[in-house]
């Protein structure tokens, strides 16, 4: 039972960097691709929870993340700096497997490769020394954009508590990162070495969260202020994000469906 | 010879006209980013600025393209007056919403650095906000709408890969289904954030 719940907590840590506060959705949303026969539907399965869920997420956001991220802001930029690139670093050990199951297998070479230096000479993760030498930083993956690499369906799309929202895929991805494809929750909880405390994974999980959090405090706000129904905003930028991230493209094109501009003829 | 001179005159000036106006759209974002900056920039009162930059934006953004893309299969069922109503909505809630995004940045520098023609109606240009020491680099996409060449709209922002016309359409669609597509419930959702 204890194993379990500590499994739990430590899903909802992991994901707070990525997820934090924000949730939403209705009905059903078509995050459509280039073209029709790789659209997809996202059924939003639990709508009303989710409404409740996400409200109670704002609510935490307003009184833990917003005014801890805040602070952090006050922080000199080099110690903020320094703390993002040692989390980005630390992210590789779960992009690298990850690059490699998506047979991504020159990014997975470039990660390593920036993980050995910025690790070493970098210290810790601290300095980019990676990107000095010409290796500059690649997008992130994880075992949630695996599986959609490979063809699995999002499933329902919820919201959890805390967590935010997540899609059957991506929460099931977010279960091999404890199943050994996370080498540091390996060193800092699975395996019991003398070098790290349980503590220093949870540590580097909310630190990732504020650290997000304060580089987005305008973005959200923004979000907050313009929306009309801020759920179906943030469900819609969720599930967008993540299926750009899948496609591991940058290309505006193959995100968007232009089927709909085309019948708009205003010129 | 006079008459002729003149009637050649006019012609040439319709010549001209039919001619290479077409300007192109990255040349169009940049000067906007450049004037909006300007805008920005300037100690002028917020309300001041509000009015310059909405005024950017009806010259050079699609309002009522974006604002019947937004509304998705629904325009279909929209009856001559409610669409005159919902253009008239549309455009105040658009107008309020993109200048209260912008009115909080003070100087933004926003580069262009490439343009890519997707087909004879659209371009993309790509640009990139640059990193403060409040926020990282942001890549901004502008999706333009090139039909006419000789005057390109801005249809929809496209930020780090997130569209926000789609953001916007899919906010319109979860009201109406919340409200059994009655398109009166969204009329009141605009009026409400107008007013706000």
């Amino acid at each position: 039972m204890k194993k379990i719940l500590r499994i739990i907590i430590i899903v909802i840590i992991s994901q707070v960097y990525t997820l934090h506060s924000y949730a939403g959705s209705d009905g059903s949303l078509e995050i459509d691709s280039k073209t029709k026969e790789q659209s997809a539907e996202v059924k939003d399965c639990f709508e009303t929870i989710n409404r409740g869920i996400f409200a109670f997420n704002q609510g935490l956001d307003k009184i833990f993340f917003k005014p801890v991220a805040k602070g952090y802001r006050f922080l000199p930029k080099p110690i903020r700096s320094g703390t993002s690139n040692a989390l980005n670093n630390l992210s590789n050990v779960v992009t690298i497997p990850n690059n490699i199951l998506q047979g991504q297998f020159k990014e997975a070479g470039i990660n390593t490769l920036r993980f050995s230096i910025n690790s070493t000479l970098g210290i810790a993760g601290i300095f980019d020394v990676a990107s000095y030498y010409g290796l500059n930083k690649l997008e992130k993956e994880d075992y949630g954009q695996t599986l959609g690499t490979w063809g699995v369906k999002e499933g329902c799309y919820f919201v959890l508590p805390v967590i935010g929202p997540t899609t059957v895929r991506d929460t099931l991805g977010s279960f091999a990162n404890f199943g050994g494809g996370d080498a540091w929750y390996n060193l800092t909880i699975a395996n019991d070495t003398k070098y790290f405390e349980n503590s220093d994974y949870y540590y580097s999980r909310i630190t990732a969260g504020v650290d997000f959090r304060a580089k987005n405090l305008e973005a959200f706000d923004s979000l907050e202020n313009n929306s009309m129904d801020l759920y179906a905003s943030v469900r819609s930028l969720y599930l967008q994000d993540r299926k750009r991230k899948i496609l591991n493209s940058d290309e505006t094109t193959e995100t968007m469906n232009d089927d709909d501009w085309e019948e708009i003829d205003t010129q | 010879m006079t008459k002729i001179k003149i009637i050649s005159f006019f012609f040439f000036i319709l010549l001209l006209d039919n001619i290479s106006f077409a300007k192109e759209p990255s040349k169009l974002i940049s000067e906007i980013v450049n004037e909006a900056s300007v805008i920005l920039s300037s100690s002028d009162p917020v309300e001041a600025k509000i009015i310059r930059l909405n005024n950017i934006a009806e010259t050079s953004v699609d309002i009522n393209g974006i604002g019947m893309y937004t509304l998705g299969k629904y325009r279909k069922n929209l009856s001559e007056d409610q669409k005159i109503k919902y253009k008239k909505l549309f455009k105040s809630y658009f107008l309020k919403s993109f200048s209260s995004r912008l009115v909080d940045y003070s100087d933004p520098k926003i580069s262009v650095v490439s343009e890519n023609k997707i087909n004879e109606k659209y371009t993309i240009v790509s640009t990139v906000l640059e990193e403060t020491s409040k926020n990282p680099e942001i890549k901004i996409d502008w999706r333009i709408y090139t039909k006419n060449p000789d005057r390109p709209l801005i249809r929809d922002l496209i930020v780090e890969g997130l569209s926000l016309a789609r953001t916007q359409k899919e906010e319109f669609k979860s009201i109406l289904q919340n409200n059994e597509g009655d398109i009166n419930y969204l009329f009141k959702s605009l009026e409400e954030f107008i007013i706000k």
